[in-house]
C-alpha cells in the first residue's frame, strides 16, 4: 500500500440500510482517505449515525458492502441458508443411522446412544455457530457463505468509535473503562488470572499504566478511580475517546464529539483531534453539527441528506454547494 | 435511650467512631488490596476457627449442641458456594438466572454416578469434585447457548424453564436416575489422615467446605480483576458498547454461565457426598430462588458480601426458624381470639413461613438498603447519592 494521502482506509460501495419501510442510508459510495480528518454532516435524521453503525458492524447493510484497508469486511450475508443446512447434516446422519439401527433390530442401547450423539452434535454445532471461531468463519467464506462482521470483529480490524449518546460503562471507574477498551490488546486468559502467572501480573500492571497514559492523553486528571457516571459531561466525552483510543484503532469514528460543549471546550476538543491525527497518525471520521469544527479541522466533508450523499469535497467547496445550502435551509433560501 | 439506639443503628456510619477506627481499617484495607488471596485465606481461616466456639456462648448455646451447629455450618457452606457461583452470573455479568439449581443437581448426580452402589462405581471423592464442576460447566454452556440473544425478562423466563426441565428429566428417566426415589448410599469422602468421613462427625465436612469456599473466593477475586472480569462488568453495564469495544459478548456470557455453573457443580458433589441421598425434589425452583435471594440480600457483586449473606440467610432459615418454634411453644402464650378465628402461636410452624420471610426481607431491603447488606462500592454509589448520605449523617451527629 502506498503512503499517498489518497489511499482510502475506508470505502463504502453502494451501501444501503433499510429499517422496514424507511431507507435510512441509500446507495452511499464514499471514501475516507488515510491520515485525514473527514466529516460527515447533514440535517437531523439524515442517516449519519446509521451509516456509522453499519461501518462499526452493529447493523448488517441491506445491500452494498464496506472495504476497510482494502479488505471487504461488512456485507449483507450471502447464501446464509447454506449454514443451517450444514448444521443439520451431522445430526441428520446420526438420526438416520439411529432409525436404521432400530429397524435393523439392534439393541436399544445402540439406538439411544446414536440419538444422544445426534443431540450432542446438534448442540455443539449450535454453540459453534454462535461463538463463531475464526476457523469456522474462514471455512464458511471458503464455502461461499459470506457472513457479516460483528462489532468486535471491526474493533479487531482496527475501527474504534464513540457514541452520540455517551455509552460509558457507568458503574466502572475511568481506568476500568479504558482497560475494557484495551480488551483486544490483552493476551491473558482466565487461567492466567486464576493462577496469577507472571505474564498476567506483568500485563495487568503494564495495562494499568497504559490506561493512565490514555487518560492523561485526553487531559483527564485526578479522576482515574472515579466511577464514569460521576464524571462531568465534558470529561465523559473525553473518557469515551480515551476508551476508543485504547483499542489502538487505525480509524476513529466520533459521533458528535462536541455536542453540548461551550466554545472553549469545543476549541480544546479540536486541538485534541489535531493531536490524535498528527501524533498518533490516526484517520478520523466525525459526525458534526458545529460548522466551526467542520470547517476548521476537516480535510474533507461528506454531506448526507435523507440517506443520500448529496455533496463531497473540501470544506470550502461543500459550503458553496447549492444542494447543501438547500438541504440545510430549505429551497426558498436560494 | 434514643441516643443509644441511634449509635447502634448508625454504628457503621458514625463519623467519630469511624475516625477512631480509621488507622486500623486503613491499614487493613491496604493489606487486603496488596495481598488479596492471602487475606481471603486468613479471613476464612479465622472465621472457620471462631465459628464453632462462638456458638458455645448464649444465646446460641441454648439452641443446639456444638455438633449440630457445626453440622449446620457445613450445610451453610454449600449455599455459600452456590451463592458465590450465582453471583458471577447475576452480579458480575448481569444475567438473571432463575434456574441455577439445575447445575447444583447436575453436580450432585455426577457424584451419584461416580460413587454409589446404584451406579456400581466407586471413584474417590476428590477427583470427582473436579469432574462434577466440569460436567456442570459443560451444561452451563449447553443451557446458556440458547439464551445468548435474550435479555432481561426473556432470559429470566428461559432459565426458569431450564431450571424446571432438569429435575423433571431426573425424575422421569427412571432407568438411569431411580426416579422420585432418588439415588442413595453414596460413598463418603476419605482422606489418608482422617479415614472415611463419618455422618456423625461433621468436622471433616466442615473443614472441607471451608477450604472449598476459600478456594472459590480466591478464584473469583482473581478473575474479577482480570480481562474476563472487566468484560463481564462491561456486558452488564452496556452490552452494545461492550461489543463495540472489542468484547466477544457470546464467549464472555458463555464463560459466565460455565464458571457460575462449575461452582454449583462443586457444591452439588459436596452435597451429595454429605447427605448421601439425593432426589430430584431437592433441586426445585425454591432452591434457585433461595440462592438468588441470598445473592441479592448479601449485596450483588461483592464476594465477601454474598458469602456472608448466604451464610446469614441459611442460618436464619435452618436454625432461627426452628428455634422460633420451640421458643414460642415455651412461652405458653394463650391463643389469640379474633372472633372469626383463633391464632395459637404455639402451633404455628415458623419453618413454613420461610418464603414469607424472604419476601418481607427482600421488600424491606429494597426499600431501606437496596444495595444489599454488604454492598460493594459500585453498587452503593449506584443506588445512593453517597454525599447525601454523608451529609445526613453529619446532621444526625451534630443534633
Ligand atoms: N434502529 C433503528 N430502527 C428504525 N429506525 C431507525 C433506527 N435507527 C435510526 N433509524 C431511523 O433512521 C433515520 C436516520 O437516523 P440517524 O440516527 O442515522 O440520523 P442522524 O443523521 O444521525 O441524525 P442526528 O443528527 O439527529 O443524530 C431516522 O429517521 C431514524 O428514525
Ligand atoms: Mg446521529
Amino acid at each position: 500500500m502506498s503512503d499517498s494521502p489518497v489511499t482510502p482506509v475506508l470505502r463504502t460501495v453502494g451501501l444501503t440500510k433499510q429499517f422496514g419501510g424507511l431507507i435510512a442510508v441509500r446507495d452511499v459510495d464514499f471514501e475516507v482517505p488515510e491520515g485525514s480528518i473527514s466529516s460527515l454532516i447533514g440535517p437531523n435524521g439524515a442517516g449519519k449515525t446509521t451509516l456509522f453503525n453499519v461501518i462499526a458492524g452493529l447493523f448488517d447493510p441491506t445491500s452494498g458492502y464496506i472495504e476497510f484497508m482494502g479488505r471487504r469486511v461488512v456485507a449483507r450475508p450471502e447464501r446464509s441458508w447454506l449454514e443451517p443446512v450444514l448444521w443439520m447434516t451431522g445430526p441428520a446422519v446420526l438420526g438416520a443411522s439411529a432409525y436404521g439401527a432400530a429397524v435393523a433390530g439392534l439393541s436399544a442401547l445402540v439406538v439411544e446412544f446414536l440419538l444422544f450423539a445426534a443431540l450432542i452434535v446438534l448442540i455443539g454445532v449450535l454453540i459453534l455457530a454462535s461463538v463463531r471461531p475464526t476457523w469456522y468463519v474462514d471455512g464458511l467464506v471458503r464455502l461461499g457463505v459470506f457472513k457479516s462482521a460483528r462489532p468486535n470483529d471491526m474493533v479487531a480490524a482496527g475501527i474504534g468509535r464513540t457514541f452520540q449518546n455517551i455509552r460509558l460503562f457507568a458503574n466502572m471507574t475511568a481506568t476500568e473503562n479504558v482497560l475494557v477498551g484495551m480488551h483486544d490488546q490483552l493476551r491473558q486468559n482466565p487461567l492466567d488470572a486464576v493462577l496469577q502467572t507472571r505474564r498476567q501480573k506483568r500485563e495487568e500492571s503494564e495495562a494499568r499504566r497504559e490506561a493512565a497514559r490514555w487518560l492523561r492523553y485526553v487531559s483527564l486528571r485526578g479522576h482515574d478511580d472515579d466511577l464514569a457516571r460521576n464524571l462531568p459531561y465534558g470529561d465523559q466525552r473525553r473518557l469515551e475517546i480515551a476508551r476508543a483510543l485504547a483499542s489502538k484503532p487505525k480509524l476513529l469514528l466520533l459521533d458528535e464529539p462536541t455536542a453540548g460543549m461551550n466554545p472553549s471546550e469545543t476549541e480544546a476538543m479540536m486541538q485534541l483531534f489535531a493531536r490524535i491525527k498528527s501524533e498518533l497518525g490516526l484517520t478520523i471520521l466525525l459526525i458534526e453539527h458545529d460548522m466551526r469544527v467542520v470547517m476548521g479541522i476537516s480535510d474533507r466533508v461528506t454531506v448526507l441528506d435523507h440517506g443520500e450523499k448529496i455533496a463531497e469535497g473540501a470544506p470550502a467547496e461543500v459550503r458553496a454547494d447549492t444542494r447543501v445550502i438547500e438541504a440545510y435551509l430549505g429551497k426558498g433560501a436560494i | 435511650m434514643r441516643r443509644l439506639w441511634r449509635s447502634v443503628l448508625f454504628l457503621g456510619r458514625d463519623s467519630r467512631l469511624r475516625a477512631w477506627l480509621k488507622p486500623w481499617t486503613d491499614s487493613l484495607n491496604t493489606f487486603s488490596k496488596g495481598h488479596q488471596s492471602l487475606s481471603v485465606v486468613l479471613g476464612m481461616a479465622v472465621v472457620t476457627t471462631v465459628l464453632p466456639f462462638i456458638i458455645l456462648f448464649p444465646p446460641f448455646a441454648g439452641f443446639a449442641t456444638q455438633g449440630d451447629w457445626v453440622q449446620g455450618f457445613a450445610s451453610a457452606g454449600i449455599f455459600v458456594l452456590l451463592a458465590l457461583g450465582l453471583n458471577v452470573v447475576v452480579g458480575l455479568a448481569g444475567l438473571l438466572d432463575l434456574g441455577y439449581a439445575a447445575f447444583f443437581a447436575i453436580g450432585a448426580y455426577s457424584y451419584a454416578y461416580g460413587a454409589s452402589p446404584f451406579a456400581g462405581t466407586h471413584f474417590p471423592f476428590w477427583p470427582l469434585l473436579l469432574v462434577g464442576a466440569m460436567v456442570a460447566a459443560l451444561f452451563g454452556i449447553l443451557l446458556g447457548a440458547p439464551t445468548l440473544r435474550l435479555r432481561g425478562d426473556y432470559l429470566a423466563i428461559v432459565t426458569l424453564g431450564f431450571g424446571e426441565i432438569v429435575p423433571v428429566v431426573f425424575r422421569n428417566a427412571d432407568t438411569y436416575t431411580n426416579g422420585t426415589n432418588g439415588i442413595s448410599g453414596m460413598y463418603r469422602p476419605a482422606l489418608p489422615v482422617t479415614g472415611t468421613f463419618l455422618g456423625l462427625n461433621p468436622v471433616p465436612y466442615y473443614i472441607t467446605v471451608a477450604v472449598l469456599v476459600a478456594l472459590a473466593m480466591v478464584f473469583l477475586y482473581r478473575i474479577q480483576d482480570s480481562r474476563l472480569g472487566r468484560a463481564w462488568m462491561a456486558v452488564r453495564e452496556d452490552e452494545l458498547a461492550a461489543a463495540s469495544m472489542g468484547i466477544n459478548t457470546v464467549t464472555t456470557k458463555l464463560l459466565a454461565f460455565a464458571i457460575g455453573a462449575s461452582t454449583a457443580g462443586l457444591a452439588g458433589v459436596f452435597y451429595a457426598s454429605k447427605v448421601t441421598i439425593i432426589s430430584p425434589d431437592s433441586f426445585g425452583f425454591t432452591v434457585s430462588f433461595t440462592i438468588l435471594a441470598m445473592v441479592v440480600l448479601g449485596g450483588m457483586g461483592n464476594v465477601w458480601g454474598v458469602a456472608a449473606g448466604a451464610f446469614v440467610v441459611y442460618e436464619i432459615q435452618s436454625e432461627l426458624l426452628k428455634q422460633m418454634n420451640g421458643f414460642v411453644e415455651h412461652l405458653n402464650l394463650p391463643p389469640i381470639n379474633l372472633g372469626v378465628t383463633t391464632i395459637d402461636l404455639a402451633k404455628v410452624d415458623f419453618l413454613q413461613y420461610q418464603f414469607l420471610l424472604y419476601g418481607l426481607a427482600l421488600v424491606g431491603m429494597m426499600l431501606l438498603r437496596p444495595e444489599g447488606l454488604f454492598p460493594n462500592r459500585r453498587r452503593r454509589a449506584e443506588l445512593h447519592d453517597v454525599d447525601d448520605a454523608e451529609a445526613a449523617n453529619q446532621e444526625l451527629v451534630e443534633a
